[in-house]
């Protein structure tokens, strides 16, 4: 409890302090003629760190090359894997960087903090059993988007703020003959679904794994009460729900066909901004907390950092030449020119309404996503073996009972049980 | 040929054949016999913005000299065959012992992931090769009967749909049966059921993609039956007409015997493709309604962060052999034939 609230503490500051970071210098971009080869995924916020980079360091070093796809996930171990490794850094989150450390594949950056860490501040430090291994720069989480006048002409007082009160709204706006299907949230089939069980698993205070070992513990009453609150909302969602990820809820929203969604804060800016969707949808919706099971409960999100690793099987000189220019970029002046386009835990940041949802959800006390590392496991499993009772072919227990087996195969496998 | 002379013939081609093909198979049957080693986990802290947690890690080490010591993995024999991803032994044999009717048994059998998607791949199969085999050779009469300033643009036009990449093809019509797409809409309108809904059926879901199929291979027997249609001999068909055999006598007894041999091939192929079916399965996101054994292997190596070798391994090998046993009938009529003709 105490760590939790010293940390909420320590995000808050993050996220409100307007105090700008003065540079007294020029960069220091650390030894020069240096070869900089970044992996990262595809969105403004990255681009936006590794832009800053790039102007900062690139005329020192020799060689300046970055990779922006949202393959990233997919090609990180094969390509850090090779001595020398493809890239001497990738921009990770809490998921892939479990990826990494699996095969020990980035190096503990404890000595180029020391270095080149000024402007970090201590709670962006990753830090796994005594090392750090990532400096976070940003913050996402899944939280509740709505349509104010929507919910004002259904009647609903407020926003909802638990799972009922979520179905409830959902039934006043059905009742009201407004919308059959008011909600959206990510359920495609994989991931997707995998992720949003996650989120109601932690708000019924679910733990995936006996502590300390892999063995899984998602068949309990967290997890089929986790999912009994997932059929009652899933009543109200759009018929396709099991086809639909981020791209395809922002497009609902967007056309101004749902009232309720639970969706990535990343998504915030997109559909607040004045593309894509009518002046009546955007002014209309509020980023709210994600809700939770009791009132001031565990909201329902996991917590996401974006950050920085340094690859392991590259020289040293290119590891801090590297690390020092993406430090370069994690300044206030970057976040001021770039403020909408992330939940930046940096100095400078002035959150605005696209943010609202993310910092009121951290806030509230959401769980992290797990940082385990047999966890991708688990989650491929939830993907997969959860459908049967989503399309009301099989019971909770079953299900849930199909999820375990599925993971003891995988992880069997994978050498985590024996 | 003498047999010297024969063997330097076929070296090269049995050279390349043993190295690209026959290794690799064998390659991945000795990886579908393997797992991972242990992974040693430790417990640990791990702290970041949003405070600190227990947690485990992977003590690298200790797993890097398990690795050292057992470069391929541990040995698993034919288990990774028989568990649940792939052929379930036990969860049938639960399953016989468990459940009253044989309706609840079947249910159970094909909730497991294996059987889920043989039951989609096979069902594929049967259904879109014999109405490409049938539609194909109708297009082909078609098309060879049109007045010559028209075949041209019509073989050109027909042909369209295998040119299209599966991916794409099957994505755009994935946003047309979309509600908002316009068979969707259409649909939609006609039945006025608002929230009827191509994805979230599964009937609906199979349907659509076995359609696709049809669209996606017809091209292709049609162009390689309607080349075989122009060597159809002219001399037996005046012959039928005088005989005074209609067009459909002459169809059924001259035309379709000609064109055996090219059904034969038809067949072959197509039984191989639509049995690895798979880009529409990822296009139409209908993994919730229909998965195929190419799926399977897909998921095995791409979803988790961990790769599943083995697994990938065993539903590779299995898929191998089920193309064996579903070509197996054409080949032994193939080689029948070739028989008869030889003596």
């Amino acid at each position: 409890m105490f760590l939790r609230t010293t940390a909420a503490a320590g995000l808050m500051a993050g996220l409100m302090s307007t105090a700008a970071f003065a540079e007294a210098h020029g960069p220091d971009c650390g030894p020069e003629g240096q070869s900089i080869r970044i992996l990262a995924s595809d969105f403004p916020a990255i681009h936006a760190v590794v832009d800053a980079a790039e102007e900062n360091c690139a005329g020192q070093a020799a060689e300046f090359t970055r990779n922006h796809t949202t393959e990233a996930r997919q090609i990180m171990n094969a390509a850090l894997t090779p001595d020398p490794a493809e890239y001497t850094s990738v921009i990770v989150a809490n998921a892939t960087l479990t990826q990494l450390m699996n095969d020990g594949l980035v190096r503990p950056l404890d000595d180029l903090v020391e270095k080149y860490g000024d402007n970090i501040q201590p709670n962006l430090l990753i830090k796994i059993g005594g090392n750090t291994m990532a400096v976070a720069f940003m913050a996402n989480s899944q939280h509740l988007f709505v349509r104010e006048d929507i919910l004002e002409e259904a009647g609903v007082e407020g926003i909802p703020a638990t799972f009922d009160e979520l179905v409830d709204a959902a039934e006043k706006i059905r009742a009201a003959g407004i919308m059959e299907h008011p909600l959206v949230m990510n359920m495609q089939t994989g991931w997707n679904v995998g992720e949003t069980f996650n989120l109601f698993f932690l708000a019924h205070g679910g733990e995936f794994f006996e502590p300390g070992t892999a063995e899984p513990t998602v068949n309990s009453e967290a997890g089929i009460a986790a999912l009994e609150t997932m059929a009652r909302l899933v009543e109200y969602a759009h018929p396709d729900h099991l086809t639909q990820a981020s791209n395809e809820t922002q497009a609902l929203w967007e056309a101004g066909q749902a009232a309720l969604g639970i969706m990535w804060g990343s998504r915030g800016s997109a559909i607040l901004d004045d593309e894509g969707s009518t002046s009546e949808v955007t002014e209309n919706t509020v980023l709210a907390a994600a809700p939770s099971v009791e009132p001031g409960g565990v909201p329902g999100a996991t917590l996401w950092w974006d950050g920085i690793t340094i690859a392991k099987n590259v020289s040293d000189e290119e590891a801090e030449a590297t690390f020092a220019a993406l430090v370069s970029g994690l300044t206030s002046e970057m976040v001021q020119a770039n403020n909408d386009d992330a939940v930046w835990l940096l100095d400078g940041f002035e959150p605005g309404p696209a943010a609202a949802g993310v910092s009121a959800t951290a806030q509230g006390g959401a769980k992290p996503y797990p940082m385990i590392p047999q966890i991708g496991i688990m989650h491929t499993a939830l993907g997969n073996e959860l459908v049967g009772f989503l399309k009301g072919e099989e019971s909770a227990e079953q299900a849930l009972a199909d999820v375990e087996a599925a993971y003891r195969d995988a992880a069997k496998e994978a050498g985590f049980l024996q | 040929m003498k047999n010297r002379t024969f063997f330097w013939f076929i070296l090269p081609t049995l050279s390349a054949m043993v190295l690209f093909i026959a290794l690799p198979i064998v390659s991945v049957f000795i990886q579908s016999l393997h797992i991972e080693h242990e992974q040693v986990l430790v417990v640990s802290e791990s702290c970041g913005p949003f405070g600190c947690e227990q947690t485990t890690e992977v003590d690298l080490e200790a797993s890097a000299a398990l690795r050292e010591a057992q470069p391929l993995g541990r040995f698993n024999g034919f288990a990774t065959y028989t568990n649940r991803a792939h052929l379930a032994f036990d969860e049938i044999a639960e399953a016989w012992r468990t459940t009253e009717d044989t309706g609840a048994f079947l249910r159970r059998v094909f909730d497991l992931p294996f059987y889920k998607a043989l039951t989609f791949t096979l069902t594929y199969t049967a259904v879109v090769t014999p109405l490409v085999l049938v539609l194909g050779l109708a297009v082909a009469v078609g098309v060879n009967n049109l007045p010559k300033l028209l075949k041209g643009p019509t073989i050109f036009v027909s042909l369209l749909p295998f040119l299209v990449t599966p991916l794409v093809g099957s994505l755009i019509l994935f946003w047309m049966v979309d509600g908002d797409g316009i068979i969707g809409a259409t649909l939609q309108r006609l039945t006025g059921d608002p929230s009827l809904s191509l994805k979230a059926s599964p009937t609906l879901t199979w349907i659509m993609l076995m359609t696709y199929g049809v669209w996606h291979t017809l091209p292709f027997s049609f162009i390689v039956f309607y080349a075989g249609l122009q060597t159809v001999p002219r001399d037996t068909l005046e012959a039928a007409k005088i005989d005074g055999a209609s067009k459909w006598q002459s169809m059924r007894y001259v035309t379709v015997p000609h064109l055996v041999p090219l059904l034969t091939f038809v067949s072959l192929m197509l039984l191989m493709d639509n049995f690895r079916v798979f880009e529409p399965i990822v296009s139409f996101q209908s993994q919730a309604h229909a998965t195929s054994l190419s799926w399977i292997i897909f998921n095995d190596l791409r979803e988790s962060g961990n790769p599943l070798y083995g697994s990938a391994g065993a539903t590779s090998m299995m898929t191998i052999l089920g193309v064996v046993i579903l070509l197996t009938p054409v080949l032994i009529r193939t080689w029948r034939d070739f028989n008869r003709k030889a003596h």
